[in-house]
């Protein structure tokens, strides 16, 4: 283990030891926060009762479906406007202040638009994740050597065949982290929209658990998509350490 | 009888031609023919258009008149067919190891497994790759990471290889030992050289033939002829007839390098 993995471990562990001893002392009382050792408890008691499977099911296959969305319509559209100089510059300043634009502030429209169902929920994810995807693949194609693209031409690849042998492995990196960042921004969105508009899913159960303050429900569940959003994510970045060090002259 | 390989007549290239008070006159015009199985090198002051030169060749570029053959074919803005290049930026896929990056080619083209694996092995030992065939390029020092650009070129056997400078990255040493293997791969596939370099000792121990270009733009002033036997290597630069021929090559230069740095011809 490195030294900087091993400060992080440090970190968070007398992060979460500083809590438990905190709730254990009555500094914060049981029915603002459990011990996050109860947490875990009782996480493992609602995995094992599988009275959630649904809500988890149906969150995490839209967060896929957002996300997924989101890569690939981002990775194509990144692809497609690259080489329009003028488009792109058009374009970029919307890039640049998008997210500025709260979302979840369309939530009527969708539902006007697409109903209860789980549709606005995925758009809300697609939504957020989109623009995060196209950036980090326009940053990625930038940075790819003008050497490779005549190389390309060298071997008289057409676009589609430049694109998926030349510019978007040579652009990995850069594209990973817009996978990376899709998958966060899919979870912030389709749980935030649970949350909002949904009768079933994490997102609704949390907030259901906490009109009814049920902490044995509600921080078991915010402690389940805390570390599905963590362990995706730590597996995305291994991935992408791993394509970093092939490129990494030592 | 030598025939006719590639053949420029009246070449120019004009940067921004849409508008004349903006437009850099890059090279020409330029006549030339390169014969078939020739080691054929450009030198030139830096500038002058060479790597221009080279690309116009390729069909990576387009001229603004003129026309240029390839085995009697125009090249017009696509890569003929049968013809290789090797870059002087590093143009290693880095995501490939050094298996995959030399079989690229050879799969692009349809190449069956059998012939891919057998063209993949006779490069691999021919550039002395073998034991780093699992490594990326990353891992590779700059002269393999160039081994491997050639060996991806070398093994679609080429009928012309166009190389631009591509040992400008390496140290004299090693770029008098792959001047070596280049001869020897030359002699063994009998493929036309078209090598563009600012190191006039590089050309005048590689080439049968140099061509001398002018500041921009670029035309060639003179051909040199090296008079060289093909069955040649690095210790020629010990003969007394190469300080001959990279003297007659800076006379012929050193006036073109001063006009491209700004400076009067003429200064002594």
């Amino acid at each position: 283990m490195s030294r900087a993995a091993l400060y992080r471990l440090v970190f968070v562990a007398a992060g979460v030891a500083l809590l438990e001893l905190l709730c254990r002392t009555g500094v914060i009382d049981h029915l603002t926060m459990q011990p996050p050792s109860d947490m875990v408890r009782d996480l493992a008691v609602l995995l094992a009762s599988g009275s959630m499977n649904k809500a988890m099911l149906k969150t995490f296959t839209n967060v896929a479906i957002a996300g997924a969305l989101a890569v690939a319509f981002g990775v194509a559209f990144g692809v497609a406007i690259h080489g329009y100089r003028a488009v792109r510059q058009g374009l970029e300043p919307l890039f640049a202040t998008y997210y500025a634009i709260p979302v979840y502030a369309f939530y009527p429209l969708l539902i006007i638009l697409f109903g209860l169902g789980d549709l606005p929920q995925i758009l809300i994810g697609f939504m957020l994740a989109v623009v995060a995807v196209i950036v980090n693949t326009l940053n990625g194609l930038d940075r790819v050597s003008r050497v490779l693209m005549k190389t390309a031409r060298v071997y008289r690849l057409g676009p589609v065949a430049t694109a998926r042998k030349i510019t978007l492995p040579s652009a990995a990196p850069y594209l990973l982290t817009g996978v990376k960042l899709a998958v966060a921004h899919a979870f912030i969105g389709v749980i935030g929209a649970e949350f909002i508009m949904s009768q079933t899913g994490i997102g609704y159960e949390i907030s259901f658990a906490y009109n009814n303050f049920d902490n044995k429900i509600m921080y078991p569940l915010i402690l389940l998509v805390l570390a599905a959003s963590i362990a995706i994510n730590s597996a995305l970045s291994r991935w992408e350490q791993v394509l970093m060090r092939r490129r990494s002259r030592s | 009888m030598s025939t006719t390989h590639v053949s420029l007549r009246d070449v120019t290239r004009v940067y921004g031609a849409g508008a004349l008070e903006h437009a850099v006159h890059a090279l020409g015009p330029i006549s030339l023919q390169l014969q078939k199985g020739e080691f054929f090198a450009v030198v030139g002051p830096s500038g002058c258009g060479k790597s221009t030169l080279l690309d116009l060749i390729a069909g990576l570029a387009p001229s603004s008149a003129g026309t240029i053959e390839f085995e009697g074919r125009a090249v017009r803005g696509t890569v003929p067919d049968g013809v290789g290049v090797v870059f002087q930026e590093d143009a290693c896929f880095p995501w490939l190891t050094v298996t995959d990056n030399i079989a690229f080619g050879l799969r692009e083209a349809g190449v069956r497994a059998d012939e891919l694996r057998r063209r993949l092995d006779h490069a691999l030992d021919l550039m002395g790759l073998r034991d780093f065939a699992r490594a990326y390029p990353a891992q590779l020092s700059g002269g393999m990471r160039q081994r491997v650009c050639i060996a991806r070129t070398l093994v679609l056997q080429p009928r012309l290889i166009l190389l631009d400078e591509p040992f400008g990255a390496l140290d004299q040493q090693t770029r008098l030992l792959m001047g070596d293997e280049l001869l020897r791969l030359w002699r063994d596939t009998g493929a036309t050289v078209l090598l563009i370099t600012h190191a006039l000792d590089e050309a005048a121990m590689l080439a049968d033939r140099i061509g001398v270009m002018s500041a921009r733009p670029g035309r060639i002033l003179d051909i040199v002829e090296t008079g060289w036997p093909r069955d040649r290597d690095s210790r020629i630069v010990a003969e007394a007839s190469f300080g001959e021929i990279t003297g007659r090559l800076w006379r012929l230069l050193r006036g073109e390098s001063l006009k491209a740095l700004g400076k009067p011809a003429a200064e002594p």
